[in-house]
């Protein structure tokens, strides 16, 4: 169980995050939706211990996460972030097998490498899987980095907007997956989208910002209709209801 | 990983080559007398060699950059600053000077508290970028060269020139019993080194990567900065500063062996360059007959190694 509680965090005298406590749910979907800048990517740094915060404390399994000995945590959280750029020459093979550092420090053993296997056979990457990753498209090694974190094997994944650069076929690809991970592997998935329909579609839980604050937080459901998303965005969204799904039709709101 | 292991083995035979070469070549006179003397500069090289080639490779995982050395960041001018200190207010036939023992420790407590300081208390290298501390240094280096400029123009003219020869690397008079003390630091960096290795692969993916992973980032960098400032002081108190010669074998390396894997990385730019050192010297001697030094080639094919590796990057950046 991952408690977020009171966590602030400034960027010089600006808050970037502001007072902001929320729990996870184990074996959920949970987005973190909101516009630009609002304190999403953030927020996620700090759950993962990639950042400091300034005041709060973020508890996994009723501990500090600050007071987590550093593989310990790296074997229950493990966290993705928007921009990856390497600046060694890596096969994808070889990028995924990192992910099981934690457990066996770059001797990998025959079940590291079983485990490999069905993260590459997971993202459909075992034909690719020695092509290195510079002559992939975005797409393919975004892929790439989504299986290194599912080599990882943590109970919480953390991924912040895993869908940019990707076409449609590839984001539902992948929300599919991250879908297959929690039904059937009981993982926990928390994800920054920017995509309000796949947060609709995909996700069990919603947590939106804005300029730092959290403003909703609780089952899809609640969150998608237009007076709530009038709150976060400002704006007026007709929504859809198509095959039990809630689309928003953004495309032509007043804003 | 076979094929990086047979380069690893051919680059070994070329380096057991050359070093018997040095080694055998020539010998006129007294064997007796001539060989444990070429062997002692032999082992001098190795040592300088593998330490450059050490703390550059892993320098450079830790600041993501193939162009920055740590000689860059002010190391070596420290040292011209102790030497300069040294020679303007004792003067060559003071005890620092004539205690080759006290003039070597002085040189790297020196080089490593100038790493130390600027990394630890003043910059808390943990709470700031890389980049920033590696911009600090650089200034402070052309602070401090400025400084031995000054100190050195108002030095008498015959200390100027036994200055001088300090301040330029050889390898033609290294005492042995230096040797002893530069090896066993080598040897126990080294050792850390082996146990660190794995972590280092991690590092190479990134701040966020290898945090993620698991690896205690912050705090590595802190002990590997200051793992390759002993590294770089030692080098540079045993033969002097060779400033190029880290980029050019770690970037040699690189090339040659297309791997992320810091254990055959290390290993390779240890032994590209205790080539180049070993048969650069030998090439001095013997075909060049002393007409120039080894530093003066190294410096000379490092920077323009350096320009061709800065014009490749632009190039693909662009």
């Amino acid at each position: 169980m991952i408690e977020i509680k009171g966590l602030t965090k400034r960027f010089g005298k600006k808050p970037v995050v502001e007072d902001v406590s929320v729990k996870i749910e184990p074996g959920t979907i949970t987005s973190f939706i909101g516009p630009n800048g609002a304190g999403k990517s953030t927020l996620l740094s700090m759950v993962s211990s990639l950042l400091d915060a300034d005041t709060g404390e973020v508890l996994l399994d009723q501990q500090d996460v600050r007071k987590w000995k550093s593989t310990e945590f790296a074997k229950c959280v493990s966290i993705l972030k928007q921009a990856n750029y390497i600046n060694v020459r890596l096969t994808v093979r070889e990028l995924v097998s990192f992910g099981r550092y934690p457990y066996s420090k770059g001797r990998l053993k025959a079940e590291d490498e079983k485990i490999v296997n069905q993260a590459l056979d997971y993202m459909n990457l075992t034909q690719m899987q020695d092509q290195f990753l510079d002559e992939l498209s975005g797409g393919q090694k975004q892929r790439a980095f989504i299986a290194m974190v599912i080599a990882q094997d943590t109970d919480y994944i953390l991924l912040d907007e895993p869908l940019n650069n990707l076409d449609m076929k590839h984001s539902v690809q992948i929300m599919k997956i991250l879908r297959r991970l929690v039904d059937e592997l009981g993982k926990t998935v928390v994800i920054v989208l920017h995509d309000i329909n796949f947060a609709s579609v995909y996700s069990d839980r919603i947590v939106a910002m804005k300029n730092g604050r959290l403003v909703k937080n609780g089952p899809t459901h609640e969150i998608i209709n237009s007076e709530s998303l009038r709150d976060i965005y400002d704006m007026d969204i007709p929504i859809q209801e198509q095959n039990g799904c809630r689309i928003c039709v953004y495309f032509n709101s007043h804003t | 990983m076979r094929k990086n292991s047979t380069k690893l083995i051919f680059l070994g035979v070329l380096a057991i080559i050359s070093i018997l070469f040095f080694a055998f070549y020539d010998i006129k006179g007294g064997f007796d007398y001539a060989f444990p003397r070429r062997m002692i500069r032999v082992a001098a090289m190795i040592v300088t060699g593998a330490a450059i080639a050490y703390a550059t490779v892993v320098f450079q995982t830790i600041t993501h950059n193939r162009l920055l050395t740590p000689s860059m960041i002010g190391l070596d001018s420290m040292y011209e600053v102790v030497q300069t200190v040294i020679y303007f207010f004792a003067g060559s036939m003071s005890i620092w000077v004539l205690n080759k023992y006290l003039n070597f420790s002085v040189a790297i407590i020196a080089m490593v508290l100038f790493a130390l300081i600027l990394y630890r208390f003043l910059f808390r290298a943990d709470k700031y970028p890389v980049y920033l501390l590696l911009l600090i240094g650089m200034v402070l280096g052309t602070l401090l060269g400025s400084l031995v400029t000054f100190l050195q123009v108002m030095i008498d003219p015959v200390e100027y020139l036994s200055l001088q020869t300090r301040l330029f690397a050889s390898f033609t008079s290294v005492k042995a019993d230096l040797l002893y003390i530069a090896g066993t630091i080598l040897f126990i960096a080294f050792i850390y080194g082996y146990i660190i290795m794995d972590t280092l692969d991690v590092m190479s993916l990134g701040r966020e990567n290898a945090i993620n992973l698991g690896v205690n980032y912050d705090r590595m960098v802190m002990n590997i900065l200051i793992l390759s400032s002993f590294l770089i002081a030692t080098s540079t108190a045993l033969v002097g500063p060779i400033t190029f010669f880290g980029l050019i074998v770690a970037n040699l390396a690189y090339q040659y062996f297309d791997t992320y894997k810091h254990s055959v990385l290390i290993l390779g730019a240890s032994l590209i360059s205790i080539i180049a050192l070993v048969g650069g010297q030998f090439l001095a001697e013997h075909i060049f007959e002393l007409r120039t030094t080894l530093s003066v080639i190294i410096n000379f094919i490092g920077g323009i190694y350096f320009i061709y590796l800065l014009l490749k990057e632009s190039r693909s950046a662009g």
